[in-house]
């Protein structure tokens, strides 16, 4: 047994390290590939038009074009985009949180009539996806007199049955205990909200925020319709397209005008990259 | 009993307050479209723009049923499909069981490998689009040169377009098969580890069965994020293209009938097809989760 | 400070009545104990007085006035609930001061009521923690300061210490008898533990299955018991209960007859249940024959277990003392008959002698 131990350590202790070894190396593989496409957009926005073309492509700029930054910035109207699209993406959060708030307190705090009717009644707005009602909406968005305005873009979204759900599901946590206490210590409902129950639902606010955000930054379909060809309310998403289709000769532009697209949302996963998968898994796992 | 009558009142009145600006966006932008849809269907559009639409009942709906644009764009859409779920599944299942240990820089490579996620459709498509280019792209460097060009050739534009969208769906189907992995019991793991199941025995027989449910929620979340993909198709190929006739999902279909084509009741009969499907999924969706409410509670 | 009564009051869920036709008054000044085994209706007689839940029948006042219609905020009661429901998000401060706050006392005020009440309970260093960062003791003196610092005219404790360790829950049963010694705020206590019953309570309140046994202090309930429920609730172990039969001068039990003592003459001849304390009972060279089931050390005194006439059980506590049987070995069981009980066969109500 002795003898064999010693030879079967040191052996097993290089089969770990080879192990491990490999492992960094399918991570790194992996990490290449997802970012691959995005490393050649910085490359190819920092290359000059005529060495774009070039084959095989440079996978590192040798003279790298800082200046088409700031020639996307102006020229494709991407600051106006930009701000329309940080206008809409905080209208449609802070609007979502607050209604999701109040709803999902109504259905975790108070006993009314219908109770369960109106649950679900929010349950099946979540199996009539938004593209299913799009034509309808877009009269009406038009009739309303809000084609190429920000309440057009904006309004239809004031409101996630998935946000209620996933609030409900946090306030029910706040234990029963603490209500009938807050009660006793002369709190109405509002008071217990706003002093109690969203402090304590904070993650899962911040979680259902970081969601909205997203959904709304990349919104495509809706903006490209209620957009029409205005420029002054387009949305960077839609943005791009156009900036793609104006300047197929400065594709360095565009692609530089893709990148400071792309780059508030990075910054938003870094940040919030907790807060960002406890909402998208919040059906998965329990 | 006139004071707790009126408490309760007071609070009933509140509970709608809290209720009514989500009601009021729902019922204006959810269901009131939703049900206009079933009487579009029913009313033909003219053949000239300004004279009124008139009823045909569901004739509309069985021609458009019937005819092959529509049973293009079905095959196309689950074609789509069939390619981007399975593929953007399995590459989130491999990239989350190669970041499912503690290892030095895994915060690292777990930002990275979730990053598609917040890629839009716009940005994929420009990134793509680039390098999919068979002038400036990396295609004639590697030797790939299809006539037509790849996004323009009714054979491979569909295919490059997934390859688009499993991309972007990589960052949602990772976290989604992380969260699965971590929530696996580990005293199941160590004891099939202690009965001498070899790693490959174990990733099948053990990991896989566990994570059964896990990879259930990410077909039927694939699935729907599938069939909602459409700006890849809007900004790469569009209308114009010779390789347009086997990109047209359902939901391209859709927007082209509303936008391009003018006709609200063609619009509406794919929309309540594409109602259909979805709400199969969702259904499929609930009551699984509802299944797994109920194990949780025992 | 007041008293609270309760008048006909019941609680029904549907067709199940939580509380059934309660009458009880818990006097100003008092700590009055409710006591009962899970599901008696102790706590939702509490809750009906909090005003957390609606009365279905009857009227519970505090001081002179009803309070069936009343806001539980009106009510000026301060509740300690079981689980502390401290706000996990303030500080033992704020936490303190909330109370306060929601009446729009004056801040100079807030503060220096709100450390007084800590300085009250020990916890002023303890004043800018999270309940958090807290013991469970520390905890639970913070849930007694948020009660104490609205200086209300009732409190009432749900079952306050029964998420304590065993030597925090008899240090921290003295120090709230002692704070409401001092305050002498009128008080219900809701418990389960006969002993926190016992040692706190100026009287007990005995329930069961929503019924009020017995009201008494804890002395009085101890020795005259109600009715047998109270009998065997109270005590550990409680008393044993014997069937027997009285004819003449005597009660014939499985064991053997019992000479009637005189206390217990105006027994009428037929079936009657007999109470015996198991401190009533002694090992001994004579008595009833029995068999040792068990032997259980509790260190100052022991309980043995045994077996009467095959399957009838009765148990007798020994000093520490005293010679302990082995398991199985057979004795005899002397009745110190002068403290027999005896209870209506059917009924299971004490029969008390006339006056």
């Amino acid at each position: 047994m002795q003898a064999t131990n010693d030879v079967a350590v040191p052996r097993s202790r290089n089969g770990r390290r080879a192990r491990i070894v490999g492992r960094y190396v399918l991570l790194t593989l992996g990490a290449v590939v997802v970012l691959f496409p995005l490393y050649m957009a910085i490359v190819n926005s920092l290359l000059l038009p005529s060495q774009i073309a070039h084959q095989p492509p440079p996978l590192i700029p040798s003279d790298p074009q800082w200046h088409t930054y700031p020639t996307a910035w102006t020229s494709g109207h991407l600051a106006i985009y930009l701000r329309n699209s940080a206008i809409q993406t905080a209208v449609i959060v802070i609007g979502q949180l607050i209604t999701s708030i109040l709803a999902a307190y109504a259905f975790a705090f108070l006993e009314f009539p219908l109770k369960k009717t109106l649950f679900i009644v929010f349950l099946m707005t979540l199996m009539v996806p938004f593209e299913v009602t799009v034509a309808t909406n877009l009269s009406t968005v038009s009739s309303l007199g809000w084609f190429n305005t920000f309440p057009g873009l904006t309004v239809p979204f004031l409101a996630t049955g998935f946000g209620v759900f996933l609030l409900r599901q946090a306030f029910l946590q706040i234990p029963k205990d603490l209500k009938e206490a807050a009660q006793l210590d002369g709190c109405g409902h509002l008071r217990f909200l706003w002093t109690v129950a969203i402090p304590l639902a904070r993650p899962a606010i911040a979680a259902l925020g970081v969601f909205s955000f997203l959904g709304a930054w990349n919104q495509y379909l809706w903006p490209l319709l209620v957009t029409g060809n205005d420029n002054s309310i387009r949305t960077v998403q839609i943005g791009l397209k156009q900036l793609l289709n104006t300047q197929l000769d400065q594709l360095n532009v565009s692609l530089a005008g893709t990148v400071i697209a792309v780059l508030p949302l990075f910054i938003l996963l870094i940040i919030f990259q907790k807060q960002l998968v406890r909402s998208l898994t919040a059906g998965a796992v329990k | 009993m006139s004071g707790l009558v009126a408490r309760r009142r007071k609070n009933s009145g509140l509970a709608y307050a809290l209720l009514i600006p989500s009601l009021i966006v729902f019922g204006v932008f959810t269901f009131f479209p939703f049900a206009k849809n079933f009487k579009l269907a029913l009313y033909q559009n003219p053949p000239y723009p300004g004279l009124p639409s008139h009823y045909v009942g569901l004739s509309q709906a069985g021609s458009v049923l019937g005819s092959p644009e529509f049973h293009q764009s079905l095959i196309s859409t689950f074609l789509f499909v069939a390619m981007v779920v399975p593929l953007g599944l399995l590459g989130g299942l491999v990239l989350a069981l190669a970041a499912h240990r503690q290892l030095k820089g895994m915060a690292i490579y777990r930002v990275i490998f979730s990053s598609t996620v917040v890629s839009s459709v716009a940005v994929a498509a420009v990134v793509f689009g680039t390098l999919m280019d068979p002038v400036v792209g990396l295609l004639p460097w590697l030797g790939i040169n299809p006539h037509p060009a790849i996004l323009n050739n009714p054979t491979w534009a569909l295919p490059a377009v997934a390859i688009i969208a499993i991309w972007q769906f990589l960052g949602l189907s990772f976290i989604i098969m992380t969260a699965g992995l971590q929530s696996l019991p580990e005293e199941v793991l160590e004891a099939a580890r202690l009965d001498g199941a070899g790693s490959w025995t174990m990733f099948w027989r053990v990991t896989v069965p566990l994570l059964s449910p896990t990879i259930f929620f990410g077909v039927v979340i694939g699935t729907i994020y599938a069939f909602q993909s459409f700006g890849q198709i809007d900004i790469l190929i569009g209308p114009q293209n010779a390789g347009f006739t086997h990109t047209n999902v359902l939901l391209y279909y859709i927007y082209q009938a509303l936008s391009v084509q003018n006709d609200p009741g063609l619009a509406a009969v794919l929309s309540i097809v594409l109602f259909v499907v979805l709400l199969s999924l969702t259904l499929l969706q609930f009551r699984f989760l509802e299944r797994r409410v109920h194990y949780a509670g025992n | 400070m007041a008293r609270v009564s309760f008048e006909g009051v019941s609680k029904r869920f549907g067709d199940t009545a939580a509380v059934e036709d309660l009458t009880l008054d818990v006097h100003d000044g008092e700590l009055l104990v409710l006591l009962g085994p899970s599901g008696c209706g102790k706590t939702t007689a509490l809750r009906m007085v909090a005003g957390l839940e609606e009365i279905s029948d009857g009227v519970v006042s505090i001081g002179q006035s009803p309070v069936n219609e009343v806001d539980p905020k009106d009510r000026d009661v301060a509740m300690v609930f079981q689980s502390y429901a401290l706000y996990p998000h303030m500080t033992v401060r704020r936490n303190i001061e909330f109370p306060l706050r929601r009446q729009k006392v004056e801040a100079a005020e807030r503060v220096s009521r709100a450390e007084a009440a800590a300085a009250t309970l020990g916890l002023t260093d303890l004043l800018d923690r999270k309940p958090g960062q807290l013991s469970g003791g520390q905890r639970q003196r913070v849930a007694l300061a948020r009660a104490i610092v609205r200086e209300p005219k009732v409190f009432l404790m749900d079952e306050p210490l029964s998420n304590l360790d065993a030597t925090l829950r008899v240090q921290t049963r003295a120090d709230i008898v002692k704070l409401q010694h001092r305050l002498g705020t009128t008080t219900i206590y809701v418990t389960h533990d006969q002993v926190e019953a016992m040692t706190m309570g100026h009287r007990i309140a005995v329930m069961k299955g929503g019924r009020l046994q017995q009201v008494a202090p804890p002395q009085e309930l101890y020795e005259r018991p109600a009715n047998t429920f109270v009998a065997s609730f109270l005590g550990s172990p409680g008393m044993n209960l014997i069937e027997a039969e009285r004819s003449g001068d005597r009660f014939s039990t499985v064991g053997g007859d019992i000479v009637t003592p005189s206390h217990l003459s105006h027994v009428a001849d037929g079936s009657v249940t007999l109470g015996i304390r198991p401190e009533s009972l002694s090992l001994d060279t004579t008595g009833v024959l029995a068999t040792v089931l068990l032997v259980e050390l509790l260190g100052a005194e022991t309980h043995v277990i045994c077996a009467v006439d095959g399957d009838k059980r009765v148990v007798v506590r020994q000093d520490y003392d005293m010679v302990r049987p082995e398991i199985g070995d057979q004795v005899f069981l002397n009745i110190d008959t002068s403290r027999l009980h005896a209870f209506d066969a059917e009924t299971g109500v004490r029969l008390e002698q006339a006056p």
